[in-house]
């Protein structure tokens, strides 16, 4: 893994990294990809992928509206709002 | 405070102590043992507050499981009101508008919340030392760590400072820092235990349990804690045993696998011989020792080394900085903001862990590594399910190492990473699992594994309860001062 | 050279649930900012997912409506980008695994039917709004609308024409309607569409280099959006250029499409399956209960109107446009057992002329069906006639009075009395002696201005039939 690989993944990532962190990163990561890499060593061709713990399957709730507490206290939490928006930089499409 | 978690249950009940004075006795060991810096939030005013209310009510006449008790949560539960920081920057001024269902659970059982406890940023390490708040010191030995993550409830409850903690397991997060802290430590069944309001790591992966001095502590606060959630998806439908009630019996028939891979190179020796020792006393409870054998646990640490990443990295997505937690400052653009947001609030390993999870999830590498771990996850699982139709539970060793120095592994992630070559494989087939007190290695606590088949809590606890009621290693305490 | 267009559309259709698909929040549009956005919503740490089972009804529903395959193992994913309007950092959304796939709708077009493929439908949460501009040159975000419940609505690429692709959208619009699901309201954003549009030199087989219109919110602009991007797509062509696969707004007020800046560099959705959520298993059971609840589809119910009313396919199809109107129709035949055609002509007469120059939807009529049924019962048993019906309708429409009430109010009882008529008739002969002599040397067309004169002089009231009938006696040499 190189600097290049580390730079395309910090930005899908949303991460941003230093040109110093970009060789520590691109050390670690090979290492930590040379770990990953013995997974090659057992055969899984007819083995069926397992995402999660197969021990419930998924429930519904009904359709009902329980909103409960007070909407304006979770604006209250955003490091900038007005209006009840919460603002970013701006967007251009 | 060196009684166990059920003596005060029992000496409350009794009236040898109020909760006040308690959580009076528990305020004065945590100042006095700041140094171990196992918690990161204490709230004093709304513990006695709530040990007040306690003993109020006991006098009333309510009774309730742990009524009036001194508790502590990892910083990963939300706690309306109490700051939930996660050992993070991102949400080091972070006040969640509500309790995890766990946190509320505990509560409503009487449980007094004395603080939040520290550990591994995000639950991302093995030794408690990526934590924004800095590292914790192991009781035993303060130049050692904790473990990880769950380091501050694993100190907090081996230094005395509180009777039990609440913690969470993703890869043994739970079972590492009891087995390197000497106390004992439950990972539910994936399931089990509501994960609403607890932070995500990697949700396939993540299970919250207690961790106690004892078997018997455990199977007081799990019985607190486990049970159905509507507003957790993933969460069993499946009757709680009674784990109290089931912790009496004895372990006549009770078929012990002992795993052959487990004793290979890598284990430290001396561990090996204490764990030995332990199934030892096992058979001469009644229990029967019988070989098994998990031919892909190997492929366990790299497959959970893409799973958990990979989960984490989106988990980790709403970090922004756009509607709570930390924003960067002097950004030019959203772009910018996204990146020096996520950049400066979050830490190196928690950085590391989330390219690692982009990278096994982007187009081109998903089929040889996302793919690829899912259908180890399987082989693994389908191990675990072979070994149980020929033993009841599993034991072995919980880590290959007791307590290694602070710093000793910080510069290598690879060599943090075999810690959970144990526990990993216990994560990704959804088992329980408890690590306990098992003897002692140049003067540090070994950690015993046991697991057990899914949902089977009841067995495990009374398995371990009943080798501590013959033997003494979880009543050893750290020479504190 | 000629130019074959092939046009995939792509439909978000809101699903009408009361709360969103995996939180409690309410769905209603309209609120103030960041009022129905819940700790779920605005993804703080440690909240979790729970599915809305009305959701799910939802898009079964749709899929036996276009005879499509209804998975009974399919799986949620996260799809994975970075936008301010998208609280988690990933939307919810199935992927490889969609609840609906290979189903087909039969379009009229012109005239002549054609089937369109539905590739797939599945489940998703939208995402919330970004107002640009909302605060001194910052975006400004509302999360009311992340966690909406969507059915993302595939076709295949089996469009050869704009006005085909806006006769499968109507199409599939009324379906979604009928089968309330969706309230169909595109101004607010209920059903989206986005078109998929290449173009090929006609006879080859390969398809084009596609571009995907975004933003087109009514049929109207579906069918420009459509046009301009095929006349570009082929101007481009034509000058040797190649077409750049890309995502590109439709800008309705420069009637032309243009790069989408946000979505210039490639994404990379990191898709994997959401391990919040287990994979969703239907039981036969959850989709024959919901087989068994599923209304009259549109061209079943066309058939019906044709076959039980007597109908022209015309008609049939212009009252089933909407499940509303059909209904409508329906009970005012119903009520009173009125001649069907009789009662066709006047729903799709004057009632909708008057809802249209109104601009009011079937719902705030003003002359109820049973309102309707009572002036046409007063047209069959000859108190009034058709004309006069009109100008009772009119009153009832100004006012909601009932048709009876303004009969008697303003005197527009019928004459059918013989001698009343004979009467008049002979008021009006002697009035026109001259028109009188025309007629009996012959000239037979003037017998149409004396009904005339006759109506006139009645104001109307009198019985055409009758009027006929005395006249032609007293006229004759």
């Amino acid at each position: 893994m190189n600097q290049k690989d580390i730079e395309k993944i910090a930005h899908l990532a949303r991460l941003d990294v230093s040109e110093q962190e970009c060789v520590s990163y691109a050390e670690d990561l090979s290492r930590i990809l040379g770990l990953i890499e013995q997974m090659n060593a057992i055969a899984t061709e007819h083995v069926a992928p397992m995402a999660q713990p197969e021990t419930t399957a998924l429930r519904f709730r009904e359709d009902a509206v329980t909103m409960n507490g007070d909407p304006d206290r979770l604006l209250a939490l955003a490091p900038a709002c007005a209006h009840g928006l919460y603002l970013v930089p701006r967007v251009i499409e | 405070m060196s009684e166990t978690l059920a003596e005060l249950v029992r000496g409350l009940a009794a009236g040898q102590y109020s909760s006040v004075e308690l959580v009076d006795a528990s305020l004065g060991r945590i100042r006095r043992h700041a140094d171990l810096n196992a918690f990161i939030t204490v709230d004093e005013e709304a513990a006695r507050a709530a040990a007040a209310a306690a003993d109020q009510a006991r006098a009333a006449g309510a009774t309730g499981l742990l009524l009036g008790v001194p508790f502590a949560h990892k910083d990963i539960f939300c706690t309306a009101g109490m700051r939930t920081t996660c050992a993070s920057r991102m949400l080091a001024g972070f006040v969640a508008p509500y309790d995890a269902t766990v946190v509320a659970r505990l509560r409503a059982h009487g449980a007094v919340t004395m603080g939040k406890t520290n550990m591994d940023e995000f639950a991302m390490g093995s030794s408690n030392e990526t934590s924004y708040f800095g590292p914790v010191r192991n009781p035993w030995d303060r130049a050692r760590v904790p473990g990880g993550s769950s380091g501050g409830s694993a100190a907090a409850v081996a230094a005395g400072l509180v009777p039990a903690a609440t913690g969470t397991d993703t890869g043994g997060s739970i079972r590492q820092p009891a087995a390197f802290c000497g106390i004992t430590g439950l990972k539910p069944s994936y399931g089990r235990v509501s994960r609403y309001g607890l932070i995500a790591f990697a949700s396939s992966l993540d299970q919250a349990g207690p961790m106690a001095r004892s078997a018997e502590d455990c199977a007081y606060v799990l019985a607190a804690m486990a049970g159905f959630d509507e507003r957790d998806a993933t969460a069993s439908e499946r009757p709680v045993d009674d784990y109290v009630g089931a912790l009496s019996g004895d372990l006549a028939g009770l078929r012990i696998g002992v795993v052959r891979e487990h004793f290979g190179a890598g284990l430290d020796g001396a561990i090996g011989s204490a764990i030995l020792a332990a199934l030892a006393e096992f058979e001469r409870l009644g229990a029967t020792l019988v070989d098994v054998s998990l031919p892909n646990s190997a492929a366990s640490l790299p497959c959970y080394y893409v799973l958990a990443p990979a989960e984490a990295s989106s988990n980790l997505a709403r970090y922004d900085g756009v509607r709570y937690g930390y924003r960067a400052t002097g950004y030019r653009d959203l772009e910018d903001m996204y990146k020096k947001t996520r950049g400066e609030g979050f830490g190196a390993e928690v950085k590391r862990r989330i390219m690692i999870g982009t990278y096994a999830l982007s187009s081109g590498y998903y089929d040889a590594y996302y793919l690829k771990a899912l259908k180890l996850r399987r082989l693994v699982a389908d191990d675990f399910a072979a070994a149980f139709a020929q033993c009841d539970l599993i034991a072995g060793p919980t880590a290959p190492t007791t307590a290694f120095a602070l710093g000793a592994k910080m510069d290598d992630p690879v060599s943090m990473y075999m810690n959970d070559i144990y526990t990993i494989p216990v994560n990704l087939a959804g088992l329980p699992a408890l690590s306990m007190p098992a003897g002692f290695v140049g003067g540090l606590p070994v950690g015993l594994q046991l697991v057990g088949r899914y949902l089977d809590e009841a067995r495990l606890l009374r398995a371990a309860h009943r080798y501590q009621q013959a033997t003494d290693w979880h009543r050893r305490v750290p020479p504190l001062s | 050279m000629e130019w074959e267009t092939v046009i995939g559309l792509e439909v978000h259709a809101q699903l009408s649930t009361r709360s969103k698909i995996f939180s409690g929040a309410p769905t209603a549009y309209g609120a103030p900012p960041n009022q129905q956005a819940n700790e779920i919503d605005i993804a703080l740490p440690g909240v979790l997912p729970v599915l809305n089972r009305e959701a799910v009804r939802m898009a079964v529903r749709f899929g036996l409506a276009v005879d499509a395959t209804i998975n009974h193992h399919s799986v949620f994913a996260r799809k994975n980008y970075f936008y301010p309007d998208l609280p988690k950092g990933y939307q919810i959304s199935q992927y490889e695994l969609p609840i609906v796939e290979r189903g087909r709708l039969a379009v009229d077009l012109d005239g002549e039917a054609r089937t369109i493929g539905i590739t797939r439908a599945h489940l998703e949460e939208d995402a919330g709004k970004s107002l640009h501009d909302a605060v001194d040159g910052m975006t400004g975000v509302d999360l009311n609308r992340a966690g909406t419940p969507l059915l993302e609505i595939v076709s295949e690429p089996d469009m050869r024409s704009s006005a085909e692709a806006v006769a499968y959208l109507k199409t599939l619009h009324t379906l979604v309607r009928y089968l309330e699901i969706c309230d169909g309201n595109m101004q607010e954003g209920s059903f989206r569409c986005d078109a998929n549009v290449s173009v090929r030199p006609r006879g080859d087989s390969r398809l084009g280099t596609r571009t995907e219109l975004k933003n087109i919110n009514s049929f109207r602009f579906v069918e420009r959006a459509i046009d301009y991007e095929v006349r570009r797509q082929i101007a481009v062509l034509e000058t040797g250029g190649v077409i750049r696969q890309e995502t590109r707004l439709y800008d309705a007020d420069r009637d032309e499409t243009r790069p989408m800046r946000s979505k210039e560099e490639a994404n990379d959705y990191r898709y994997f399956p959401d391990p919040d959520l287990p994979p969703l298993m239907l039981t036969d059971a959850f989709v024959q209960d919901v087989r068994t609840n599923m209304p009259e589809l549109p061209a079943a119910k066309r058939e019906r109107f044709c076959a039980t009313y007597g109908l022209s396919r015309y008609d049939a199809a212009l009252l089933t446009a909407t499940r509303e109107l059909a209904s409508y129709y329906e009970s005012v035949v119903a009520d009173g057992g009125l001649d069907p055609k009789l009662v066709a002509n006047w729903v799709s007469g004057e009632l909708l002329a008057h809802l249209n120059s109104a601009g009011l939807d079937l719902a705030a009529t003003r002359v109820s069906a049973a309102g309707l049924a009572g002036l046409l019962r007063r047209i069959a048993d000859n108190t009034i006639s058709g004309k006069i019906a009109k100008e009772v309708f009119e009153a009832m429409w100004a006012d909601g009075a009932d048709a009876d009430r303004v009969i008697a109010a303003r005197g527009l009882v019928q004459i059918t009395d013989d001698s009343a008529i004979e009467s008049l008739i002979d008021e009006v002969m002697a009035a026109h002696a001259r028109q009188v002599a025309q007629y009996r040397s012959g000239e037979e067309k003037v017998f149409g201005f004396f009904v005339g004169q006759v109506m006139k002089a009645s104001r109307g009231k009198a019985n055409p039939a009758k009027v006929n009938d005395i006249l032609r006696r007293k006229l004759a040499p």
